[in-house]
């Protein structure tokens, strides 16, 4: 299946500049890794990067800084130094989350503790050191998530299963992108829960008491 | 492809081969002479200071040798190249954060289609084109682009900057974006607009 719903150029182009935070850099990582073209637009935007550096005033380098180098590379193993494999949860086969983000989940999705919030949710909140929330969300099939709106940002990353949302549907690898200029409610298609990783900058805005109750609870 | 002016005639991108298929220290020497100063410049622009950004300028160095055998020049430029080992180095040395990546070795990665051959040459940004597309943005255009990777702040960094709101800073970059590819294009294959 294609992915049909992709990365916004200036996000790419901030994760490119290494200058996002670590929830954003996971979705955006977590979508490379499921999408071609966004890797491909993703190393077109280093690109700049390399005109950069290259523009840099150089700094001056002390006159020993080669002569020390070069003697550092006589400790290297002569040949290919391969990168070490990172230490990996699932060893072989496909998985739901892909890497890096079933590093951080901790395993794949079965694997993880959900706890429950309410309509239909289940959510496994990611371990991350400050900045916006990182989360796992299992909606079970056919329900509506109920209306909401943004302060702030919003991504969205379908990793199985399906939603749909204004008449555009979603599925593995699709990525929805939700600011303040945009209300709305996601329905899980049928056949199969949803499960997606969500990063927001501010707490939901929900227009019904019922959901703005199990708010409090869930930390949405 | 590099057409600047004062290219060396091995190109960066053959020293860089030089250095991964033969361990040639000479063709490293000319690299590092070339890059080092420019890698320390980018890592001082971060807010490194002197000693710290030749220190790790040096490590970015010692990292290009040790992983000159994963540079492709059907997928990036040598200063492309060098400039995502120098980030990769300041993002471990001075940055709280992790920048988390793909792995290429997972199960679930997507690999990338197979591509014609004949198609490949145009995967490579051109650092000589991309600069002249870059200079020919309008002012304000240019400023959003330039400040993410010249000044390395975030947007709401860059919105505070100029004082404006950051939903036109986002759409200024986007629209940056979209020049640059017909820029970049109209040079790749002499079409119009």
């Amino acid at each position: 299946m294609t992915i049909q719903h992709h990365l916004p150029d200036d996000l790419l182009l901030t994760y490119a500049a290494a200058n996002l935070a670590e929830a954003w850099s996971l979705v955006v990582a977590t979508h490379l890794s499921l999408c071609p073209a966004c890797r491909r637009r993703e190393a077109q935007l280093s690109a700049i990067g390399g005109v950069a550096l290259e523009d840099f005033a150089p700094a001056s380098i002390s006159d020993t800084a080669l002569v020390d180098c070069l003697a550092r590379l006589d400790d290297e193993p002569i040949g290919l130094m391969q990168t070490q494999t990172k230490r990996d949860v699932i060893p072989a086969g496909r998985s739901i989350l892909p890497q890096p983000l079933r590093e951080y989940a901790g395993g794949d999705v079965d694997a993880l503790g959900w706890s429950y919030i309410g309509f239909g949710l289940r959510q496994h909140i990611l371990p991350l050191d400050g900045g916006p929330q990182a989360r796992l969300l299992r909606v079970r099939e056919g329900i509506a998530l109920p209306e909401h709106g943004h302060r702030g940002l919003e991504l969205t990353l379908v990793l199985a299963g399906s939603f749909s949302e204004g008449g555009k549907e979603f599925r593995r690898g699709d990525i929805a992108v939700a600011d303040e200029e945009v209300e709305h409610i996601q329905v899980v298609g049928r056949g199969e829960p949803c499960i997606c990783l969500t990063v927001a900058d501010a707490p939901l805005i929900f227009h019904q008491w019922l959901p703005r109750l199990a708010q409090r609870f869930a930390k949405i | 492809m590099l057409q600047t002016a004062g290219k060396p005639e091995p190109s960066w991108e053959d020293l860089l081969s030089a250095v991964a298929e033969d361990r040639d220290k000479e063709a490293f020497a000319a690299l590092f002479s070339h890059f080092a100063p420019r890698v320390k410049g980018y890592l001082m622009r971060g807010g490194a200071s002197a000693n710290q950004a030749e220190d790790i300028a040096q490590e970015t160095m010692v990292s290009v040798w040790r992983k000159a055998h994963l540079f492709d020049r059907q997928k990036a430029n040598a200063s492309t190249w060098m400039f995502t080992i120098a980030r990769n180095q300041r993002i471990d040395n001075f940055r709280r954060e992790r920048r988390p990546e793909p792995d290429v070795n997972d199960p679930s990665y997507a690999p990338d289609p197979v591509v014609q051959p004949d198609r490949e040459v145009s995967a490579i940004e051109d650092t000589a084109a991309v600069r002249r597309a870059l200079a020919e943005l309008p002012e304000a255009q240019r400023e959003v682009i330039a400040l993410s990777f010249y000044e390395d702040i975030s947007h709401s960094a860059i919105a505070e900057r100029l004082a404006l709101p950051i939903g036109t800073v986002k759409s200024r970059i986007r629209l940056a974006l979209k020049r640059m590819d017909t820029l970049l294009d109209r040079e790749a294959y002499g079409d119009a607009e």
